[in-house]
């Protein structure tokens, strides 16, 4: 298979600090003609920072190495359902890194960060327009942080309403930080069951919707990748009882130029940008988790607001006409701060660049093609792999290991055998509503090629199950290292290094 | 378009396979009332090149550290940064990876997170860190309410000169309404007024908070402090914005800290305007299933080799749901990286090298301002690489003033100590030059 | 799924071996099945007092966390030690070695209301379906 993981150079990389030799250094500092001066010994350190002692090239060869055992998008498809694992564009890194974005403090009085002020404001307008909201703030860290900002939001609007409210309903099918971000906003969870067509009924948010009830978070589309049909008679059940739609923007890469949160009454939603708009996963962030809302939640957004001073006509682009842009944080009903600064300027400016890269035709087509993606998986595999709900799939397709669970093979199988084919897995059990989920989503940037190669690994794979169920149970058997003793790791906690 | 690889042969072959005719048809769920008429209205797309000209041009519309002499830290600081690192950063394997929920491919980052685990316990003098946390501010935070958790207490005691936006931050996230929040002051020389928290530690307190060093950059032993919050069996919380300065003064953990929290942009990361940030979090072995965040640990695989996983991960969100402490998913494993890089590049006798070279010059800049008529030096308390001076002339129009110079001055304290009108913070680092201090010294005389 | 005879079982999967006023607690073979590797345990103070009902405790997992509920009310008597040092005697030996506490009990009329083995059995099959 051409694609399969091959051995190649994958170096017993020790730890840095294994690899430290006493008196070896890196550092590379200039000469300080300043007087030494002593720290009092009640201050000074009593033992150093034991950090390793190396020469550059070892460092060097050192994460050299390190790197060489990572899968990353820049290897091959990676189709985690939920995070959109489309390409990190190169140029995105370059505009970050330019001085006059990389090298500006916080802090600096506005005269000089007009520029930095400028792409905020204009990516909130772009954000906006694209979710069909009114307002944007860029402060949140990443979507958790968002959902909880929003969350706030909510509360701070039911409470000049009158009053805040205790519950909050939440999809069965919903990720994780939905549930968790009430906790911490100290609302209660009350769940939603999914349809048996795997989607939310206006009937039971009828029957849930209470005077009590502060609003409903959703994702639309839904985790199982299914657009929530009767999301506008939902959002008027919500409103009629004087509560607010919160949505999950995680899967927007679905929706992108074809239909927009605000039009179907939703009331704030939140972003991923290192999802839809490629700022790069890192190994697991940073993020930025920008917060859209409508007109009526923008008084309670947190501070500081960038604002620009005359207002200006929205989504023209600026591009030095004079425009006065300002930190505003006189916001008498504002939540507060949700964090120090300004927000993850960084993240802004890649998510900034991919936007006026791709522009409305080229985001929208963007969408069209990572919605025909995840149905092209849909047709080559259903065949092969139990689809639960096989009608209207978006951008992602959720299968099952029903068919395989009869000859003892799990979804967890079925993900570490796919790495010896040369693919990162799909997501594995979530969304929870499905047992044994796959969650497969493709994006927009691969090929057709890559689509029909993996779908052929799954088809072998499927293929193993029956007839070779050893290969699966044992892997992934071509990686350097063979499947990891979570047990033991939870059981012996070895969370640092022990000199 | 360069990232749509899609052919109109392989776009018609596809639609076969799928059995519709066209791509819209797959978009037939969608009701047609709600799908979207017209066209987003943004700006028409750009070519790589026209892209990086107009992205340059916002950029020069501000000033930076290279063609100024910025003197700025109250949080934020510029370092050097290694030349290997942004190389190493931008790797494709580090940079495009994502969260390592298959460990048996993720090896890299695993073990770089590991490091990072170690180094930031070694900095911080603690047992345990996690694997980032979104940034100091939202770090702190979390910090409180876990000891609030752990204490099962309701009040948090904060220093009045822990940065003021961490302590808004604070304020913002407490939705609790039986969670009580109060402010221990400081001392003429900006040291922790311990007659106050003695007056406010009760048995009902959590949580006491202190920075170290503080806003003010004054730098003080705590253990006292330590002492007195564990004797009311409440958690000593710390919260420190320039790690480097524990290169040479004692760490959170050496005082008696249970949690320890940092900004760690100082390792590796620019300044970025304010963000991504990077939030050390580490803590005593005890707590460690109270801590948010993504843990790594070490294990074996199914051969008996050395290798790194996520884990304890029951803590978390995704798991836990609705019981989870925090609702924390992505942390800021990238910047994670360039802070462990950074951290392997400088290390042991670098760290403390750069740390007394900033401690020896911002010193000697103090004395020198000190020696200047019209400026006075108001806290005693021995400094790292910020300090507070006091200027007869309105420190705004002070710093108004030194920007036509190219000279952005210090941080005006006003903006958020009112009890401070006269005070800018001023810091140095060994990003800035010493013809960039005499130039300072020089155009400042003649502005006060 | 193996349901010894001649103990009581609650709805949270919790076994019960009566023996007078004293009972000991521990988790079913079909809890433990479903935990997966058991990592921690996590159990109150001898002397603690629990309704019926509360949770008195926490077992875990790699990939999920329970708390354990209180069959009967009652007091801590005794907590079984080398459970917290060793988790894994839950999963090996659920019913003898992996007990986790005895409990003194308040209210012996509680324990009427816990299932049979033959009743549990029956409650597993509708759970599953």
């Amino acid at each position: 298979m051409k694609n399969s993981n091959q051995k190649g150079f994958q170096f017993n990389e020790q730890l840095s600090f294994e690899l430290s030799r006493e008196g070896r250094s890196s550092a590379s500092l200039p000469k300080c003609p300043q007087k030494k001066r002593e720290v009092p010994s009640s201050l000074k350190r009593s033992q150093s920072a034991r950090l390793p002692q190396l020469s550059e090239l070892e460092v060097v060869r050192h994460f050299t190495r390190l790197s060489q055992w990572n899968f990353s998008i820049d290897t091959n498809f990676y189709p985690l359902g939920s995070c959109t694992m489309k390409y990190n564009p190169r140029v995105n890194e370059e505009t970050a890194r330019y001085t006059g974005f990389a090298h500006v403090h916080p802090y600096q009085p506005e005269s000089t960060v007009q520029g930095c002020l400028q792409l905020m404001y204009e990516l909130e307008n772009y954000l906006a327009e694209i979710s069909g909201m009114d307002a944007v703030t860029l402060q949140p860290a990443a979507g958790a942080h968002g959902e909880l900002t929003g969350v706030l939001v909510m509360r701070a609007w039911l409470k000049a309403q009158g009053n805040p409210r205790k519950k909050i309903l939440i999809p069965d099918s919903a990720h994780g930080t939905n549930p968790a971000t009430c906790s911490m906003a100290d609302y209660d969870v009350v769940q939603i069951r999914t349809g048996k067509e795997g989607r939310l009924t206006a009937g039971v948010v009828a029957q849930m919707m209470t005077e009590d009830v502060a609003g409903l978070m959703l994702t639309n589309p839904s985790t199982i990748g299914l657009f929530e049909t009767d999301i506008k008679e939902i959002a008027d059940i919500v409103h009629a009882k004087g509560g607010l739609v919160y949505g999950d923007g995680a899967n927007m890469n679905a929706l992108l130029g074809k239909a927009r949160p605000g039009d179907l009454g939703i009331d704030m939603l939140h972003y991923n940008l290192h999802k839809t708009f490629t700022t790069p996963h890192g190994g697991g962030g940073p993020g930025s988790g920008p917060l859209a809302v409508k007109k009526i939640l923008e008084p309670f957004l947190p501070i500081p607001r960038v604002v620009s001073i005359p207002p200006h006509p929205p989504l023209k682009l600026r591009g030095g006409e004079g425009g006065i842009f300002h930190l505003d944080s006189d916001r008498p009903q504002s939540i507060g701060r949700i964090r120090a600064f300004q927000g993850n300027f960084g993240m802004m400016v890649r998510a900034y660049t991919y936007i006026r890269e791709m522009g409305a035709t080229g985001l929208k087509r963007a969408t069209e093609l990572a919605v025909l993606n995840a149905n092209y998986i849909k047709a080559r595999l259903k065949d092969h792999y139990h689809l639960p709900f096989g009608e209207g799939t978006l951008h992602e397709v959720v299968f099952s290991d029903k068919k395989q669970k009869e000859h003892h093979i799990s979804t967890l199988d079925i993900a570490k055998r796919l790495m010896d084919y040369g693919f990162h897995s799909p997501t594995i059990y979530f969304p929870l509503v499905i047992f044994g989920a796959l969650m497969i989503e493709p994006t927009e940037t691969e090929s057709k090629e890559t689509l029909d190669e993996f779908c052929d690994a799954m088809t072998e794979i499927a293929k193993e199950a029956q007839t070779n169920p050893d290969l699966l149970k044992s892997a992934p058997n071509n990686t350097r290292l063979r499947r990891l003793d979570e047990a033991k790791a939870a059981r012996e906690l070895k969370l640092r290094y022990t000199f | 378009m360069r990232y749509l690889p899609h052919t109109s042969t392989e776009i018609e072959q596809m639609l076969k396979v799928i059995g519709v005719s066209n791509i819209h048809d797959l978009f037939s769920s969608i009701p047609e009332s709600l799908r979207l008429k017209k066209d987003l209205d943004l700006p028409a797309p750009l070519s790589e090149l026209e892209l990086r000209n107009h992205l340059r041009e916002l950029s020069r519309k501000n000033a930076h550290g290279e063609d100024w002499s910025v003197f700025l830290g109250g949080g934020s600081y510029s370092h050097y940064i290694p030349s290997a690192v942004s190389q190493l950063l931008t790797r494709g394997e580090f940079l495009t990876a994502y969260t390592p929920y298959q460990p048996e491919i993720s090896q890299g980052t695993l073990q770089a997170i590991f490091e990072y685990q170690t180094m930031v316990c070694e900095i911080l003098g603690m047992e345990v860190s996690n694997a980032s946390h979104y940034d100091g501010s939202t770090g702190t935070t979390e910090a409180a309410l876990m000891a609030l958790s752990i204490s099962k207490r309701k009040k948090i005691l904060v220093s009045r000169n822990l940065h003021p936006e961490y302590r808004e931050t604070l304020k913002t996230y407490i939705q609790d309404p039986e969670i009580i929040l109060e402010e221990i002051g400081y001392t003429p020389e900006g040291t922790l007024d311990r007659s106050h928290l003695k007056s406010l530690l009760t048995e009902d307190v959590g949580c006491v908070l202190v920075a170290t060093p503080n806003f003010f950059g004054v730098m003080e032993d705590l253990s006292d402090i330590a002492e007195m919050t564990h004797q009311k069996g409440a958690l000593f919380v710390t919260s420190t914005t320039e790690p480097l300065a524990l290169g040479l003064f004692k760490s959170p953990g050496e005082m008696g800290a249970d949690i320890a929290v940092a900004e760690g942009q100082t390792f590796g990361n620019t300044m970025s305007f304010g963000g991504p940030g990077l939030g050390f979090f580490a803590t005593k072995n005890k707590y460690v299933r109270s801590m948010p965040g993504r843990l790594v640990g070490e294990t074996v695989d199914a051969q008996g080799n050395r290798g790194f996983v996520l884990t304890l991960a029951t803590r978390e969100q995704h798991i836990r749901r609705e019981k989870a402490s925090s609702n924390i998913c992505t942390n800021v494993a990238l910047c994670a990286l360039a802070a462990t890089i950074t951290m392997t590049l400088w290390g042991k006798i670098g760290y403390q090298e750069l740390a007394q070279i900033n401690f020896d010059r911002a010193t000697d800049l103090k004395e020198r301002f000190s020696k200047i008529p019209g400026i006075k030096i108001p806290f005693a308390g021995i400094t790292f690489n910020e300090f507070v001076i006091q200027t007869e002339r309105d420190p705004q129009k002070l710093v108004e003033a030194l920007l036509e110079h190219k000279i952005i001055a210090g941080i005006p304290l006003v903006r958020w100590y009112p009890e401070q009108k006269n005070g800018l913070l001023v810091c140095l680092t060994e990003m800035n030059t010493d013809e960039h201090v005499e130039k300072f010294l020089g155009a400042l005389k003649k502005v006060l | 799924m193996n349901l010894p005879e001649d103990l009581k079982y609650s709805k949270e999967h919790e076994w019960v071996r009566i023996s007078g006023n004293v009972v000991t607690v521990g988790i079913s073979d079909y809890a433990q099945d479903q935990l997966g590797e058991i990592v921690f345990v996590e159990l109150p103070a001898e002397g603690e007092e629990f309704s019926k009902g509360d949770a008195f405790g926490v077992v875990e997992s790699v990939k999920s966390v329970n708390d354990i509920y209180a069959p009967v009310t009652g007091t801590v008597m005794e907590i079984n030690d080398p459970v917290v040092d060793s988790p894994e005697i839950v999963n090996e030996d659920p019913y003898g070695e992996g007990w986790l506490i005895k409990f003194e009990v308040s209210d012996p009329k509680e324990l009427k209301e816990l299932m049979s083995a033959k009743e549990y059995e029956k409650y597993l099959k509708e759970e599953s379906e």
